[in-house]
């Protein structure tokens, strides 16, 4: 790990304000993926400013409907919350299928949304990688590519988003509230968050330099029958291969987001109008314009069957 | 020998931290807050930072000054001596480190000492020692839930935070409803304690172990 200072923010305003005037600066809430990462100088902040005091953890009901989400909760404590289980079933259960009991216990809300792609050559400094070093190369396109994405990817990267917990708020219509290091606040759809690879891997999101995360609101309750299967190599403790997050009501309508497969949660609202139709019709329209590598390609019947068997278990 | 509070290792690393910097007044700065004056450069800091944290460690109030990069196991291991607690990856993926910190159970690897100012932290040497076993010691020991021991520290801080999840109601993976009272069959033992992995394999062990604790507490 490269040296850095460290300092406890008062308020996220000046949490904001501290990392735009301080060069090489990181916030850190759980740290359970950016710690990992530092101990492997692939991430090197010269100052960590720690949020862990600025009080974003509660869950808090919106008067108009919906929850807030403060951006320090916990992944335990939201997958646990009664109101999430009851009426946003497809949050807890992302949640739950995700890390270990441990580290769900650190890592927050906000910290979740923000973590790093589990790329191995992301991961190994002696590869190249666009993302870690921009004008590098990529070493899956052409390597060991079999947890990589298939949607939405560029020439220069095939990484996928790691999280569970951001494919159901991509399906719950989730929001995330930010603030700025000159003090303005803004409200971000999910769908918004998240970026493409493009020509720019090294660019995972939208927010901008210094800007914190201090809340995600769900939506007032949809309902429905709340899904989310994960499909891995072992039972417990493992990355997605690949997700499926769906609520789907009675009549047969729906939501589906796909993890794994792509650099951010994937959804298309288009192939929703499918689902009555079927996981065929449906995975179709999700996984138009796919690219595939030999090792990934395993991915599109994968979505396909595994998109069948969370219908199957909504229509009961 | 180093004495038990590992002080002489903490002050060493004030001299090196202030002559490096020329800028941190060991103790004169404030309890959370340590930063070199001026930086090497822009993005970078050249020598180690060191800032002062209090924690309770098995019910034992203790002062340390540390490297900023000190996480909680190597302040645990190195610093305060406690030596049950273990690294084995270090990158939060096995387990052997895991510890109670306010009541749950984290990866003490994955975690820096400096951010844990007024935690309380329960290590395997404060659930209980030789003479005074923990339950769960007791039944590792019973059960031979271990070969090499390498992972049992972090097995039992594991499954007694585990075993108040249970109790507290919160559900996981494999329960079927998510709003009911959790019940520790055999798959969810496995699921909640799967963050510690044993490289011998003693798992089914284990699980005897923390199922014959978990019976007798309910």
């Amino acid at each position: 790990m490269k040296p850095f200072t460290f300092e406890r923010a008062a308020s996220p305003a000046e949490a904001a304000a501290a990392a735009a005037r301080t060069p090489g600066s990181k916030f850190i809430a759980g740290g359970t993926n950016l710690l990992d990462l530092m101990k492997l100088q692939i991430e090197t902040p010269a100052h960590l400013i720690d949020v862990n005091g600025l009080g974003l953890d509660a869950i808090d009901l919106i008067p108009e409907g919906g929850l807030r989400i403060g951006a320090l909760v916990r992944n335990t404590d939201l997958a646990a919350d009664e109101r999430v289980r009851r009426d946003y079933g497809v949050l807890s259960r992302a949640l739950l299928s995700g890390a270990s009991g441990q580290l769900r216990n650190k890592a927050t809300t906000a910290g979740n949304l923000l973590q790093r792609t589990r790329c191995p050559y992301f991961y190994d400094t002696a590869q190249p990688c666009n993302k870690r070093q921009p004008g590098s190369g990529c070493s899956a396109l052409g390597g060991f590519s079999r947890q990589h994405a298939v949607m939405g990817v560029s020439d220069a990267c095939i990484a996928t988003h790691p999280s569970d917990m951001a494919v159901a708020m991509r399906v719950l219509d989730a929001k995330v509230e930010t603030v700025r290091p000159d003090g303005n606040k803004r409200s971000v759809p999910i769908a918004e968050f998240h970026t493409l690879p493009g020509d720019t891997p090294q660019v995972e999101n939208t927010l901008a330099p210094g800007e914190l995360i201090t809340a995600v609101t769900l939506p007032p309750p949809v309902g429905g029958t709340q899904i989310y299967r994960k499909v891995r190599d072992r039972a417990s403790y493992a990355f997605a291969l690949v997700s499926v997050a769906a609520i789907v009501q009675r009549d047969g309508s729906g939501r589906v987001a796909l993890g794994g497969v792509a650099h951010k949660p994937w959804r298309v609202e288009a192939a929703e109008a499918e689902l009555p139709n079927g996981p065929k019709a449906a995975a179709e329209k999700l996984l138009a314009g796919a690219r595939t590598t030999p090792d990934n390609a395993y991915k599109i019947p994968l979505v396909e069957r595994t998109l069948g068997a969370v219908l199957a278990k909504a229509r009961g | 020998m180093n004495p038990p509070n590992g002080f002489d290792v903490s002050r060493r690393g004030v001299v090196l931290g202030t002559a490096a910097t020329g800028a941190v007044s060991a103790l004169g700065v404030s309890p959370v807050y340590a930063q070199a004056a001026t930086p090497a450069s822009a993005a970078s800091v050249s020598a180690p930072v060191t800032a002062r944290v209090s924690v309770t460690v098995n019910g034992e109030a203790r002062a340390l000054e540390l490297d900023t990069r000190t996480t909680l196991l190597d302040a645990l291991r190195e610093h305060l001596h406690l030596t049950g607690s273990k690294k084995g990856c270090d990158h939060g993926q096995c387990g052997a480190c895991t510890v109670i910190v306010d009541g749950r159970r984290i990866n003490s690897c994955l975690s820096l000492a400096v951010m844990h100012e007024g935690a309380s932290v329960t290590t395997i040497e404060g659930l209980g020692g030789p003479d005074n076993l923990h339950p769960l010691q007791a039944a590792f020991v019973k059960h031979d839930g271990y070969q090499c021991g390498y992972c049992t520290p972090g097995q039992i801080c594991s499954a007694v935070a585990m075993l108040d999840e249970v109790k507290a109601g919160l559900p996981s993976h494999v329960s079927d409803d998510l709003l009911a009272a959790p019940e520790l069959d055999g798959a969810e033992l496995r699921e909640r304690m799967s963050g510690n992995i044993c490289r011998c394999g003693a798992y089914s062990n284990i699980a005897e172990a923390i199922t014959e604790v978990a019976g007798r507490k309910a």
